[in-house]
């Protein structure tokens, strides 16, 4: 019988599924030599026929469709597209992860306190002073806007890869109002009313637990003496791409979604108007950018944000999450000292190692890259959703000229780093799975005594074959990524022989009793969504004013 | 209840109640026309499209049925069509998202995306009735899944204005066609009626019940008083009726149109019966305005003063 992973060939990179990069070519299509956890995962989707596969496959899409789990391009509602076969992490392969996202969080932490304290990095030479000064995110007006606890991130997204070897890579830290959470939860849920049989089978780490983690994060920041914190999410509005995120977050945490026009400062606090007059509120989850939260404060025309809202933080009586001017840490250029800060702040050896990077300020480094620039990608150190991205072995011969002008004008604002062969994983194209580069982004979430790491994350992959962008705007995808767990319970139960005591109500999915899959059923494992619109959402500088709803003229 | 959620709430009711009330007042119509030839189509069609408060267009050709549905069941850019009143019950509920229930907002955001087919691939009243099925839908999870909270009372409040509006002029329609118009059963049948009304009369039906049933019965549900009770009693458990505050208030404006309803002799109401309605569709639209005042305030007016803190 026809399976869809038979005669799956080995791509230009390592792969997930076979563990094999293209050199090593005949093994790949002998299932022996697959990692653990992928065998397990072919043994249940391969009794699946492909046209079960593409109908249930379907059947994501539409129930995306049905939910409105969608992102936005230019004003249209797309759904994201889920690749029905997931991203399987093995708990080892998570162990070696987790942990560095963490330290990294912890670092981070840190240096936004200090930056925006004392600054002794700058003073023990680890960082230079021009590095803080030239970023177009260090806000002075943040300066002394703080949770009461201390936090400034409460919510970080790590953007990591796996290179030629497998290993894992930090591409970016999103420090400021990382996206793509409410895909990894939708993606879970998606997958398991389609897929039961999976993960029946296999043991994969809930995600569940995120909306509750991150309500207690922020309920942690609520300013000293509020005993029972209100906390609200502010967003820019349904035109914003990340709106599905942010409503979805706000349901689960059963908080108010705000817009700016619903809250308002008076007497030193901050105000939501609501059909009761007005409420107290104590803790902004906000997703609009800097720029736009207080137009006393920034940009003037914004309408997103709230007239006074740094005012009242500054007096403590409101928590901002994540704090503002959060951008100077995440800039891709301060992403190049990260290494060394986490050794400064932690002392501490990094546990997951950047991508090698040329900084452009570097004069030796800047004739380097303006000479190899055909076999490098450079990105714009703020940018997001693959914007300004150049990859020079891609680009036209005009496109290079024209960045070498680019570089050599900002040499601040570029980065430069080798064409890094984004890892591959099995996705349904066509009737056939075939390799497709992804990459990875973990949430973490920090109350102030722990960070936390969401198991699994949002994967997102790109759809078109060799293509190395993986970006929802540019056609990406994303899969439900699983985190496999060796579970306490599970081991109890496969002890007892797997008998059922008590009248069994409803007969539940099969359960796969395949000798293989039995001893592989105590690795308990989650599966987590993959996300979408990875990009930071952009706020227009002026809300839509068809935002009312339209009252009838009849 | 943040207000800016309230308010879409508000108009996730009036808006489902309007596309269900559309279809009924068209599909009767427009299977009137079909089925007696001595209607002027022209005139039934610029009837129609006023009392449904879309202008008619000047002179020119013929008003035709199609027309007609372009104007009032297809035309998604006007919020006063069916497929328009759909698609912004769904835009209501999207800002709502947070707030409504996941089979709510998944009800009204399957609606909006099977519109395109359902518009291209259904007959006339195949249309229609899935139009009233898709608000059955919707208003069934309303009540049954829906803590009697505030947002079931804005959703209903919204609904219950929206429906003594359409029903009013559900009943003008037979007023300004004259004798020509639909007949009093017919337009008891179009709002599901027609057995109630048997039930309460035992078949004794005239022209004179019929009406009293539409406009008066304490009992059915997309009676004028009926709707109209239903949105005092929203309001009611709002807060509103004790205060004694001099304003205008939504509950007070509802009140005065139900017993001028109530407490008038049906006979005197049928003798002038377009300006009867017209009244009533004009209470309703200031209780909305008044409740769109007292409880959906916007944050235009306010300046920053740069506030001294």
């Amino acid at each position: 019988m026809a399976d869809l992973f038979e005669g799956y060939p080995t791509g230009n990179a390592w792969d997930e599924m076979t563990g094999l990069v293209s050199s090593d070519t005949e093994e790949a299509t002998s299932a022996d030599v697959w990692r653990a956890q992928y065998a397990q995962l072919r043994g249940t989707m391969a009794r699946l026929s492909p046209q079960e596969i593409r109908a249930r496959g379907d059947a994501l899409a539409r129930s995306y469709l049905a939910q409105g789990v969608t992102f936005d391009i230019g004003g249209e509602e797309r759904p994201f597209p889920l690749d029905p076969v997931p991203r399987v992490l093995d708990s080892d392969e998570w162990n070696t992860l987790a942990p560095g996202v963490a330290q990294r969080v912890k670092a981070l932490e840190k240096l936004l306190d200090d930056i925006y304290g004392r600054q002794k990095v700058v003073t023990d030479g680890v960082i230079p002073r021009a590095l803080i000064t030239s970023s177009a995110h260090f806000h002075r007006q943040a300066r002394g806007i703080v949770a009461a606890n201390g936090v400034r991130v409460q919510v970080a997204g790590i953007d990591v890869i796996r290179d030629s070897e497998g290993g894992w890579r930090v591409l970016e830290d999103n420090v400021r109002v990382p996206s793509g959470v409410s895909y990894v939860l939708s993606n879970r849920r998606a997958m398991a009313q389609t897929f039961p049989e999976l993960f029946s089978s296999m043991r994969v780490m809930p995600v569940a637990d995120y909306p509750r983690r991150l309500l207690s994060a922020l309920t942690a920041a609520a300013p000293t003496g509020v005993d029972d914190p209100v906390v609200v999410v502010l967003t820019p509005g349904v035109y914003n791409s990340a709106y599905f995120e942010h409503s979805l977050l706000a349901r689960l945490m059963g908080v108010e979604l705000v817009e700016g026009r619903d809250l308002f400062c008076s007497g030193g606090r901050v105000y939501m108007r609501t059909t009761e007059g007005r409420r107290r509120v104590d803790v902004i989850y906000r997703r609009v950018d800097d720029e736009f939260i207080d137009p006393v404060a920034f940009r003037q025309d914004s309408l997103l944000g709230c007239p006074g809202l740094l005012s009242v933080a500054r007096l403590g009586n409101v928590a901002i999450a994540n704090a503002v001017g959060n951008g100077v840490a995440d800039d891709k250029l301060m992403y190049t000292y990260v290494p060394d800060l986490i050794r400064y702040y932690l002392g501490e050896e990094p546990l997951i190692s950047n991508v090698d990077t040329w900084r452009l300020e570097e004069p030796d480094a800047l004739s380097e890259v303006l000479d190899r620039l055909d076999e490098l990608v450079v990105k714009p150190v703020d940018g997001s959703g693959g914007k300004g991205i150049i990859i020079g072995p891609v680009a036209s011969r005009a496109e290079l000229d024209e960045a070498r002008t680019r570089l050599r004008l900002d040499p601040r604002g570029w980065i430069a780093q080798p064409v890094v062969q984004l890892s591959t994983v099995p996705t349904l194209a066509g009737d056939r799975l075939r390799p497709r580069h992804v990459d990875l982004r973990p949430f973490a979430v920090n109350d102030g005594n722990d960070v936390w790491v969401l198991p699994g994350g949002l994967t997102r992959v790109a759809l078109q074959e060799g293509e190395l962008i993986v970006n929802s705007s540019q056609g990406g995808g994303s899969k439900d990524t699983w985190v496999m767990g060796r579970s306490r319970w599970v081991e109890d139960l496969d002890e007892a022989g797997d008998v059922v005591s008590g009248p069994s109500l409803r007969q539940g999915p099969a359960v796969d009793t395949h000798p293989d899959a039995a001893r592989h059923a105590q690795d308990q494992q989650q599966q987590q969504a993959a996300a979408v619109a990875p990009a930071t959402p952009v706020a227009p500088p002026v809300a839509p004013t068809t935002d009312v709803p339209e009252a009838p003229t009849c | 209840m943040l207000s800016r959620i309230a308010e879409s709430l508000f108009w996730v009711g009036r808006y489902v109640e309007r596309a269900d009330d559309t279809s009924r007042i068209l599909d009767t119509h427009l299977q009137l026309l079909l089925e007696d030839p001595w209607v002027s189509e022209d005139l039934a069609c610029r009837s129609l499209l006023a009392v449904m408060g879309a202008s008619p267009p000047p002179v020119g050709p013929a008003v035709t049925p199609s027309h007609v549905m372009q104007t009032l069941a297809y035309n998604r850019l006007n919020a006063q069509s069916i497929a328009g009143a759909l698609d912004a019950a769904r835009e209501n509920a999207r800002r709502a998202r947070e707030t409504i229930s996941t089979e709510l907002w998944e009800c009204l955001n399957t609606t909006r995306n099977d519109l395109p087919s359902a518009i291209a691939n259904r007959t006339t009243p195949e249309f229609f009735a899935w139009v009233r099925e898709r608000a059955a839908v919707a208003a069934g999870i309303t009540d049954s899944a829906t803590s009697r909270d505030q947002i079931w009372t804005f959703l209903v409040l919204g609904r219950s204005i929206e429906r003594a509006d359409m029903t009013a002029r559900l009943v003008a329609t037979r007023a300004v066609a004259g004798s020509s118009g639909p007949s009093w059963t017919t337009l008891l049948r179009s709002c599901g009626a027609y057995e109630a009304f048997l039930r309460a009369y035992r078949g004794n039906a005239s022209d004179a019940l019929a009406a009293e049933f539409l406009l008066l019965d304490p009992l059915f549900p997309r009676s004028v008083v009926y709707a109209l009770r239903q949105a005092e009693q929203c309001l009611v458990t709002l807060g509103e009726g004790n205060d004694r505050a001099s304003s205008e208030s939504a509950v007070r404006i509802l009140g005065r149109v139900r017993s001028g309803l109530e407490f008038r002799p049906v006979g005197q109401l049928l003798e002038n019966l377009p300006a009867e309605m017209e009244e009533v569709q004009r209470g309703c639209s200031s209780a909305s305005d008044a409740v769109r005042v007292r409880y959906f305030p916007t944050g235009l007016h306010d300046d920053w003063v740069g506030e001294r803190l």
